[in-house]
Formats: structure tokens, C-alpha cells, sequence
């Protein structure tokens, strides 16, 4: 460690204001703070600090999202073989689910961190550790089959368009995974929605003809809500937690979700306000379309809709967004129901939209700052009224 | 006595070192130092020159904006020398003492028959009027205003706090008096705030109280919390409130007719050998006090608690009125991976370090800020910790943009450094809270007047 350190610190003149490299300076400075905690000292103010910073809060977040990787690997490989007919070993199914998720991984987060540390290095920041989880959360969003030329565009427009113009991480009004997903799912709409992109292969043809890949989501649009797999076997709930079914790369196991949201909740990372009151906006959702049910879609029972399409993923790890979030308490728990509320909405009677979850996150988004407006509005207004009565 | 208030949000940070009950015997110092900038919104003007021979009393500077205000020497001796810093500011005053405490020869008057202009001409004379602070702001009162409320707490819930109770253990009569004389300069009853989980029989049946209990994790015992939760300070009022030990050494200057600036402080930290309480003077040398008594030397000496208090150098000078010295390990090391370790000796507000999982574990903090500045992102932390009814991060916020119309709004006149000092330690961007709200208040204070 010493023998590290000795090293850091003999080539960081070089990196400092007047050294050869002094324009990679928050380049090298991201490096350097993350193999070492720096030495800073309280200056001003209190004298000693929370252990907490940024870097912990991102690698929770990632430590949270791993399962869902992890379950996102096997599930592509699973459906792949199921989808070319032939059953494979474990690692088998496992190594071609590696092949197609590790590429779109590695795209995500060299597009995203090149242009990160490029905005550093122009504004003289230090690098932001935002984009950590951005980078982590885009390919858990995608389908499997995605090409990565397309991954990187939109990786590309999500930090440049959704957060550098703004001002960098902190200051955005969008969730950046979530705006690349929907610079995607309006850009080519063809390749984010349909049968095909969500098993591996499929697009290419090397699946068997009879073959359907229509995720449990898409069928319930379609009217058909004996939710089955493209070979016709059935898919009961059972499936539908565990994730066997096709679906975005990380949404489809709901216990990888929970087990995430379960890390969030415990180390006080994720908004529990945010999580229950869009649990809580989902179901009433539900419960209202089936008691006015018209269709199949509507009859569907309200719990089942937690456990198809994105509803849940998008709950535990994109809702709770701290920077695109409401930041109010109260602001939480408005935004949180409103957005399950609107993610079943649009879900079930919006035929355009096979899923609700991400409009409906992106929307409140926008009106999230007006959402804590007139929560701080309420607490200005008691003292402005306090003010007059003496 | 009614219910105790129960104050929900805060946070109490377990350290390692807190006082023993005990009294540390202290070989009285050589040096001592006046520091205006003890004292927010003055600007000193020196009256004693180097050479100047001085007593107990004696005036060495004054506030140009409030003459009648005098900074008095504790001690008697030979003034040695001014130490100024950038701008020619002036940082220090250090006078050498002869060890006689020989005083000046103020007129003292009778509490129980002067009135009230006599009362706070002796306190402006003698130097004790600035051991009141004023709400907004927190600054020197003006003496020609009266306050429309006065507050008191009579407990420290900070970390590693004196404890009152031992403190002023032999001092009933002395704060009988200086309740008093608080009552008659201001005009008003006194607002004492008493803490549920202590033994309050010396803070029981004092004159011209209203008391009220409390009860909480820090900053439960600081006067902002109690005045938010009796009765918050609306824009264009003025509040008083006064340290408990300041309110009883006014006491001991009329009741014993003596000036003394002496006070027992807690002298605390995970770096001492032994911890206690100290009898200081305000300005005494630092070096002198700690000399002998250190486990190791690189250390931080604060004058105050670890949260608000002044950092000092070994060879500095003790703020005016604070009652606590804590010596704290420095941080200035790099930390291998320290975001990612298990963290078993880390303490955070979060969940995100194992230490969680020991509650009752108390810790040897250093002074490392754990990581580096950033942009706001997580929300709701500040929150937590700050139990006045206004919106800690938004306030925040108001202040970096310097929109005083959204301060005004959001409560700027409820807060000093003190109250958001925990919003300062949990924050995960490391924002400077206090400092930011400081220079907020010091530009209000300006626009104001």
C-alpha cells in the first residue's frame, strides 16, 4: 500500500498546475481518490465528518443492482436456448448470456465515463461519481438484443442532452438511464418494443420459426393474459418472480429486485417513502381497472401487474433517484404514488405504450421540483402566517 | 413542570474520550490572548498598545461600531504584542500576565438596587455584556435594544459536552443572581430549557423562569432547538440567549463584587490521557494547558465541541466563552480503498458501514472529511438531523445562490452555525453548511442595518 502510495504520489506533480500533464488533472485525480480516500482535513465548521461520501453511496447502489446482472446473465442465456430448441448445460446457457450482456455493459460505461471525464476535465471538476450507477443501470434497461452501436448512442445522448448540459450530476432533471432508454424507445422504436429483441439471437433468425418472443407484458396488450413463453409453455407466477421470462436484461427477476431493494432499504441509501407510496399508487391503479374493467388487460388481477414489465426495477432503483426525485419528504411520497399511479395507466390504456413505467417515472421527473415548490410553499406560508398574527 | 418536549430528529455521535468527573489541577498559564474574531460583525479597536500595563478589567479594545462595548483583559499584566493577519487584520491581542490578577476598579453596582442602565453599564465596563448573544445572527446585543424574548438552556447534548449540573454544582446563589439582572436588563421572564434525563434540582425554583423540559438526542440542548419548538423567532424580532455557566459568572461579578473571567470547562477527546474538567481564563495558552497530557501529537485542539467549535493550534489561545477543549486525532492520512472497506470503525448516519451493526460502540473520529466535494445529490439527510421546523436544504441552497428574498422565507432568522452543524456532519457532498450560512447571515446583518 506505502510502496502504491510512493508511486501516486512521485507522478502526481505531473498532473498538477504546471506539471507535463496538468490539462489530465481531474482525470488523474479520479484515479488517484479512488484507490485512496484523500487526506483532506476539516478546515471550517464541524471538525469531524460522516464516513459517508459519494463513492459509498455509488457502490451501494452497484452492490444492490448485482443480483439483477447476475440473474440478467442467465436469464438471456436461458431464453436463447429455449428459443433455439436445444437445452445446454449451465454454463453454457451462462457463457452466451456473458457474450451478449458483458459487451452492452462495457459499452454503457466506457461511452459514459470517456464523456464524463471529458465535461470534468473542461469544467476543472473532479470527476463525478454519478454515471458509476447510470452506467450499471442502462444495460439492466435494454433487451438483450440490442445492438451496441445503439447502446452507445444513446449512452452518448443520455449524459451529454440528459446531464452535462445541465450542469453534471446533481443538477439534472432526468434520470439518465431512463432518458437513454427513451431516446431509444422513440429513436427506434423497432428495436425496443415488439417480440423479437428480447431474446438473444432472435433478431438474427437463429431461433426456431414457431418461436415467439413476446414478453408476459406484451401479450397482456395484446388481450391474451395466459401469459405463456414463445415455445407455449406456460408461465405461471412463480416464473414471473424468479424472472425466467423474457424482458429489459434486468427487470425480469423480481427476488434480484428485491434482494436490492432490500440493500437500498437497510444501509438508508433508497427512499422507502418513495418505494411504498409508488407500491402503493400501483396498486390502487390495479384495484380501480379491475373494478372498472372493459377489457382482458383491465381484468388482470392488480397484483400481477408487480410482477410483469419493469414496474418493480423501475420502483426500487430508478424512482428512487435521489437527484431526479422530489426532495421533500411529503414531496416523496406524492411523487412516488403518482408515478405508480401513472405507470399502470399508461400501462394498460395507452396502446402505444407497451410500458408505463419509465414514461411515468420520466414525467414526474419533470414535476418533481414542482411537487417540493408547494410542499416548501406550505412550511413558507406557516411562517409568513406566524408573522402576522404577532 | 409539564411533559417533556420530545424532540425527535438529531443525532448523537458516540466519541471516545468524554469527561471524567473529575476537577484537573492546572498550573495557572503565562500567556494569554485576546482573539476578536471570537465575535462575529465588530471591528476591534485597540486601546492597550504593546507595553501597556494592564489589570483584571482593564478595556484593550472596543467594537467601533458600539463603542460602549469593551473587550477586557483577564488578567493583569504587560499587553506583548498585536498579531494581525491578512489585511492587517487583527487576530490576536496576547498579554503576558505578573500572576497578581490585581483588577481594575470598575464601579460594581448593587444588583439588588441598581437599575436596569446601571446593570449594563457595569456589564459593558467590565466585559461581560458580550457573553449574551442575539438572535438573528447570533452577534453581541446591541445595548440599547431590549429583547422581546430571552432563552436559556441549562444542558449541552454536543458531543462530549460539560455537564452543567457538575459544573455549576456550588453555584446556585451566583445563578439566582444573574437571573436577576438578566430579568431586569431585559424586562422579560427567562425561557430555561431543562433536560428530562437529568438531575435538574439546581436549575429548580429559580427566579423569573418559565421552564420547560426537554427531551432528544443532540442538538436537543442547544437554545435554537428550544426556542423553535417554544416559539420561533419571526423577522424583526430580537431574542437573547445566554450560555448557562456565562449566565452564572454575571451573578458571581455582582455577587462577589470580583471580576473573574474564570470557568470550568470540559476538557475532552480520544487523544487525552486523561480527561475531566479544567478551571480556565478565556484566552489562556493552549500549549501550557495541554503540555504532557497528550496520548500522541498529531492532533486537532478545538476550543468548543468537535461540531461547532474553533480549531486552534498547539501554540493558540482558548476562545472567549466556550466550555469545552477537545483533542482529536488529525485525519490528514490517505485511506487504501476506504470507500469500499467493511468500515467496522466508521461512523455514519447510514447503514452504508458495518458499524452499524454494534450499537453502544463509541468512536475515535479524526478530522478527515471521508471523501471528497460534491454537488448535492442525495436528499433528506439534513432532514434527519435537524429537528427546527424549516427546510434545512433548501435554506442551504438559498444561501449559496445569495437570494435573500427565499432566506427570509425559509427561516434564515431561526438559524445560526450551531443549529445546522449536524446537516454539516452527515452531509454526504461534504458542503460546508456552516460556513455558507454564516456569510449568508453576515450579508442579511449588512443589507439590514
Amino acid at each position: 500500500m506505502n510502496k502504491l502510495r510512493r508511486t501516486v504520489d512521485k507522478i502526481k506533480p505531473h498532473f498538477q498546475k504546471g506539471g507535463k500533464f496538468a490539462k489530465l488533472e481531474s482525470t488523474f485525480g479520479a484515479f488517484e481518490t479512488m484507490l485512496f480516500v484523500p487526506n483532506h482535513t476539516t478546515k471550517s465548521g464541524a471538525h469531524i465528518r460522516d464516513a459517508m461520501d459519494m463513492k459509498r453511496t455509488m457502490v451501494v447502489v452497484i452492490f444492490a443492482l448485482v443480483p439483477s446482472l447476475l440473474f440478467g446473465i442467465y436469464n438471456t442465456g436461458y431464453q436463447h436456448f429455449l428459443a433455439i430448441g436445444e437445452s445446454a448445460e449451465f454454463w453454457s446457457v451462462v457463457w452466451y448470456g456473458l457474450l451478449k450482456v458483458v459487451p452492452i455493459v462495457i459499452v454503457s460505461y466506457v461511452v459514459g465515463l470517456a464523456i464524463e471525464f471529458i465535461f470534468a476535465q473542461i469544467r476543472g471538476h473532479e470527476v463525478n461519481e454519478g454515471f458509476l450507477v447510470s452506467g450499471f443501470l442502462i444495460p439492466l434497461i435494454m433487451p438483450a438484443d440490442v445492438p451496441l452501436w445503439m447502446v452507445a448512442v444513446a449512452t452518448a445522448f443520455a449524459v451529454i442532452i440528459g446531464k452535462e448540459v445541465f450542469g453534471g450530476t446533481g443538477m439534472n432533471i432526468l434520470n439518465p438511464a431512463l432518458t437513454a432508454r427513451a431516446f431509444l424507445f422513440f429513436a427506434y422504436p423497432a428495436w425496443m418494443s415488439g417480440d423479437k429483441v428480447w431474446v438473444g439471437g432472435m433478431v438474427d433468425g437463429q431461433t426456431l420459426d414457431a418461436f415467439s418472443g413476446a414478453t408476459p407484458l406484451a401479450q397482456a396488450a395484446a388481450g391474451n393474459t395466459s401469459f405463456s413463453l414463445g415455445n407455449g409453455a406456460g408461465i405461471d407466477t412463480i416464473d414471473m418472480i424468479i424472472g425466467t421470462i423474457p424482458g429489459s436484461i434486468g427487470e425480469t427477476s423480481k427476488i434480484a429486485i428485491l434482494i436490492g431493494a432490500a440493500i437500498l432499504l437497510i444501509t438508508r441509501v433508497g427512499s422507502l417513502r418513495i418505494m411504498l407510496s409508488m407500491l402503493a399508487g400501483g396498486v390502487t391503479m390495479g384495484l380501480l381497472l379491475n373494478t372498472f374493467a372493459a377489457n382482458p388487460f383491465m381484468e388482470i388481477p392488480w397484483w400481477e401487474h408487480l410482477l410483469i414489465g419493469s414496474f418493480l426495477f423501475g420502483m426500487v432503483f430508478m424512482a428512487t433517484d435521489p437527484v431526479t426525485a422530489s426532495q421533500t419528504a411529503k414531496g416523496k411520497i406524492i411523487y412516488g404514488f403518482l408515478i405508480g399511479f401513472l405507470a399502470i395507466l399508461i400501462r394498460v390504456l395507452n396502446p402505444a405504450y407497451p410500458e408505463g413505467t419509465m414514461l411515468a417515472i420520466l414525467l414526474m421527473n419533470v414535476f418533481a421540483p414542482l411537487i417540493d415548490h408547494y410542499v416548501v410553499q406550505g412550511n413558507i406560508k406557516k411562517r409568513m402566517k406566524r408573522l402576522k398574527t404577532t | 413542570m409539564g411533559k417533556p418536549i420530545k424532540v425527535r430528529r438529531g443525532l448523537n455521535i458516540p466519541l471516545k474520550g468524554k469527561a471524567e468527573k473529575q476537577i484537573i489541577d492546572l498550573s495557572p498559564g503565562k500567556l494569554y490572548a485576546l482573539k476578536p474574531t471570537d465575535f462575529h460583525g465588530i471591528r476591534p479597536k485597540v486601546v492597550a498598545k504593546p507595553g501597556t500595563e494592564v489589570k483584571v478589567g482593564t478595556s484593550i479594545y472596543y467594537d467601533k461600531f458600539h463603542p460602549e462595548v469593551q473587550f477586557c483583559s483577564p488578567v493583569s499584566g504587560v499587553v506583548k504584542e498585536l498579531v494581525r493577519g491578512e489585511k492587517r487584520k487583527l487576530l490576536e491581542i496576547i498579554i503576558e500576565t505578573d500572576g497578581k490578577q490585581i483588577q481594575e476598579t470598575h464601579e460594581i453596582h448593587d444588583y439588588q438596587t441598581a437599575d436596569s442602565v446601571d446593570l449594563i453599564k457595569t456589564l459593558l465596563q467590565t466585559g461581560f455584556w458580550q457573553m449574551i448573544t442575539q438572535r438573528p445572527y447570533g452577534v453581541i446585543p446591541n445595548p440599547e435594544s431590549t429583547p422581546d424574548f430571552v432563552f436559556v438552556s441549562t444542558f449541552d447534548t454536543a458531543p462530549l459536552a460539560p455537564d452543567y449540573g457538575f459544573v455549576l454544582e456550588n453555584m446556585q446563589e451566583e445563578l439566582k443572581v444573574g437571573l436577576d439582572i438578566l430579568h431586569k436588563i431585559s424586562g422579560k421572564e427567562i425561557h430555561l430549557g431543562l433536560n428530562a434525563k437529568a438531575d435538574n434540582t439546581l436549575f429548580e425554583n429559580l427566579p423569573h423562569t418559565i421552564t420547560n423540559t426537554f427531551e432528544g438526542p443532540h442538538p436537543t440542548g442547544n437554545v435554537g432547538t428550544q426556542i423553535n419548538a417554544i416559539r420561533p423567532i419571526n423577522k424583526g424580532e430580537i431574542y437573547w440567549t445566554i450560555n448557562i455557566q456565562n449566565l452564572a459568572m454575571i451573578g458571581r461579578l455582582f455577587l462577589k463584587k470580583s471580576i473573574d473571567f474564570s470557568r470550568a470547562v470540559s476538557f475532552v477527546g480520544s487523544e487525552l490521557n486523561q480527561t475531566g474538567y479544567i478551571k480556565v481564563l478565556p484566552g489562556q495558552s493552549v500549549k501550557e494547558i495541554i503540555d504532557g497530557k497528550l496520548v500522541q501529537d498529531n492532533v486537532r485542539v478545538i476550543s468548543g465541541n468537535p461540531l461547532t467549535g474553533k480549531a486552534i493550534e498547539k501554540e493558540g489561545y482558548l476562545s472567549f466563552q466556550e466550555n469545552q477543549i477537545t483533542i482529536l486525532p488529525e485525519g490528514d492520512y490517505y485511506e487504501f480503498f476506504g470507500w469500499l472497506i467493511p468500515g467496522l470503525k466508521k461512523f455514519s448516519l447510514s447503514r452504508t458501514y458495518f458499524s452499524w451493526l454494534m450499537p453502544g460502540r463509541k468512536y475515535r473520529l479524526d478530522t478527515n472529511y471521508h471523501g471528497g466535494e460534491r454537488a448535492y445529490v442525495v436528499t433528506g439527510e439534513y432532514e434527519k438531523v435537524c429537528p427546527l421546523d424549516i427546510y434545512p436544504q433548501q435554506l442551504i441552497k438559498a444561501c449559496m445562490t445569495e437570494d435573500i428574498d427565499k432566506m427570509e422565507q425559509l427561516g434564515i432568522y431561526e438559524v445560526i452555525e450551531e443549529d445546522m452543524a449536524l446537516c454539516e456532519f452527515v452531509c454526504t457532498s461534504k458542503t460546508e453548511v456552516q460556513s455558507i450560512l454564516r456569510e449568508s447571515l453576515d450579508m442579511l446583518r449588512k443589507e439590514m442595518s
